[in-house]
């Protein structure tokens, strides 16, 4: 009987490698969730001196929605460590609702080809920004859930697997995806 | 909804094994026609079989779908919100960008290909762009995007090639019964004769139900992709509307056919939902579809 000793052995160390990857692989995929949310918030940026271009031409007696605009986004791009970062993207957001509520009394600018475009790929960049921190936060879910669980919660402990923070909005009017509705 | 999407799974596995032992029982009854003690090869025949069949479909199933039915690969810049609304949905999944092909028909209709979700393949007509909001569409695209994500394309391919299998299998034993009849079995005992019996019986019923199977498969895949698509946009009344403007539409979708019926997001085959609660259907009524949408 003796002999059955190493093969339960060798069994186990194959089982605990496997959970040990596991963990590995999700959390990985939680740092890329994290930095896909980066990827869509620096295209926000990129898009939005497009935007102020396009409407400058249409807005000249609404010069200040556009300046909020283009300093929220400094500040957004400037702003360092998460809880700024946040404050930062809420006002970006803002600034840009205002902006958008701002060109519905515009009827040639909403109708304009370019406006049009650059609209959609805004929208869609906000869906994308919405849509990255769901996946994260799914991501999430799945690795903490997985280091909490018997029995891949002792290979954690083992090797300090350590639970992962959640993306949560403190306003709660962000926690709806911003809707930017033009149809 | 997460208890939809699990439980969903479970059954269409069950599904599946079930499938299975029949293409295994049938081949080890056609295995013991053909000579006492010969079950085993019968059974190693039906597998080679699907083998054979499964292969093909894997590698070349894809092009030859998108091929039938006349769709036409396109790129970003034919129609960015197409793509932004597919490249959103990519970000929510984690999975990589499928290829987008347009059917130029005025029926709204579309469905996903591919083995996996690398090599993955959206069809979209062009009456489900004009025709729908972007909301939507959107909600059609995640329910596409789930099928791939799901594997439902590989797993209804691996569903038809067992189908197929019994079908031919079957086949193959009702005729060697006829034609065979004192060939190979030269002084048969007497006691095979029920066995042939059960046999003949089990060929003829056994592609009646495993079509019958099928089906069941089918319909459970598109509650879930429906139920997954929504967890993806967190917005099933898109879906919901899509789906009554999609089959409350007249049009007729003219590169469908009895093949291809049951990859749309809704059946094309326009008599269909008269008879949509019968057994031999390949979705689920529309009524339930958006029932169990508006539930969630």
């Amino acid at each position: 009987m003796i002999w059955i000793l190493p093969i339960v052995v060798v069994l186990l160390i194959f089982w605990v490698v496997g959970l040990y990857n596991t963990l590995v692989r999700l959390r990985k995929r939680c740092d890329n969730g994290w930095a896909q949310i980066d990827v869509q918030l620096k295209r926000r940026y990129d898009l939005i001196p497009n935007l102020v271009e396009t409407a400058k031409g249409y807005l000249k007696h609404e010069r200040e929605v556009l300046e909020n605009v283009t300093k929220a986004r400094q500040q957004a791009i400037n702003a360092s460590g998460v809880k700024d970062q946040a404050q930062a993207e809420n006002f970006l957001s803002q600034t840009l609702r205002s902006l958008f509520a701002v060109v519905e009394n515009y009827p040639d600018l909403k109708a304009s080809k370019n406006m049009l475009a650059v609209q959609e790929e805004l929208v869609s960049t906000e869906n994308k920004i919405s849509f990255a921190r769901q996946h994260y936060n799914d991501t999430v879910m799945r690795y903490n859930t997985r280091t909490k669980v018997f029995p891949s919660s002792v290979v954690a402990n083992m090797f300090s697997f350590d639970e992962r923070e959640f993306f949560e909005l403190e306003d709660a009017a962000q926690r709806e995806a911003p809707k930017v509705d033009f149809s | 909804m997460y208890d939809q999407i699990s439980q969903n799974k479970r059954n269409s596995w069950l599904l599946v094994i079930v499938i299975t032992v029949f293409l295994v029982l049938l081949g080890y009854l056609i295995g013991e026609y053909w000579g006492r003690g010969y079950g085993y090869g019968g059974i190693v025949f039906a597998l080679v079989i699907a083998l054979i069949s499964g292969l093909t479909s894997y590698y070349g199933g894809a092009g030859m779908i998108l091929a039938l039915s006349r769709a036409k690969r396109i790129e970003k810049k034919d129609n960015p919100q197409l793509f932004n609304v597919i490249e959103e949905l990519t970000i929510a999944a984690g999975v990589p960008m499928p290829a987008v092909y347009i059917i130029e028909d005025s029926a709204p209709n579309a469905f996903a290909t591919g083995r996996d979700p690398e090599h993955a393949s959206l069809a979209i007509t062009k009456g489900l762009l004009e025709k729908l909001s972007r909301d939507e569409l959107q909600g059609v695209m995640a329910h596409e995007l789930s099928h791939v994500q799901n594997r439902d394309i590989l797993f209804s391919m691996m569903v038809g090639i067992m189908v197929g299998s019994i079908v031919l299998v079957s086949d193959f034993f009702v005729r060697s019964v006829i034609w065979g009849r004192g060939g190979r079995r030269k002084g048969g005992d007497k006691s095979s004769g029920p066995l042939i019996l059960i046999g003949l019986v089990l060929a003829i019923i056994a592609p009646l139900f495993a079509k019958m199977l099928q089906l069941a498969v089918s319909r459970q895949r598109e509650y879930l992709a429906d139920a997954s698509g929504a967890q993806l946009t967190r917005y099933p009344e898109g879906l919901a509307s899509a789906l009554e403007k999609i089959s409350g539409d007249k049009e007729v979708l003219e590169v469908a056919n009895r093949a291809t019926q049951h990859m749309y997001i809704v059946n094309p085959i326009k008599p269909f939902e008269k008879r949509a609660k019968s057994l031999f259907s390949t979705h689920p009524p529309i009524e339930e579809r958006v029932a169990r949408l508006r539930a969630m």
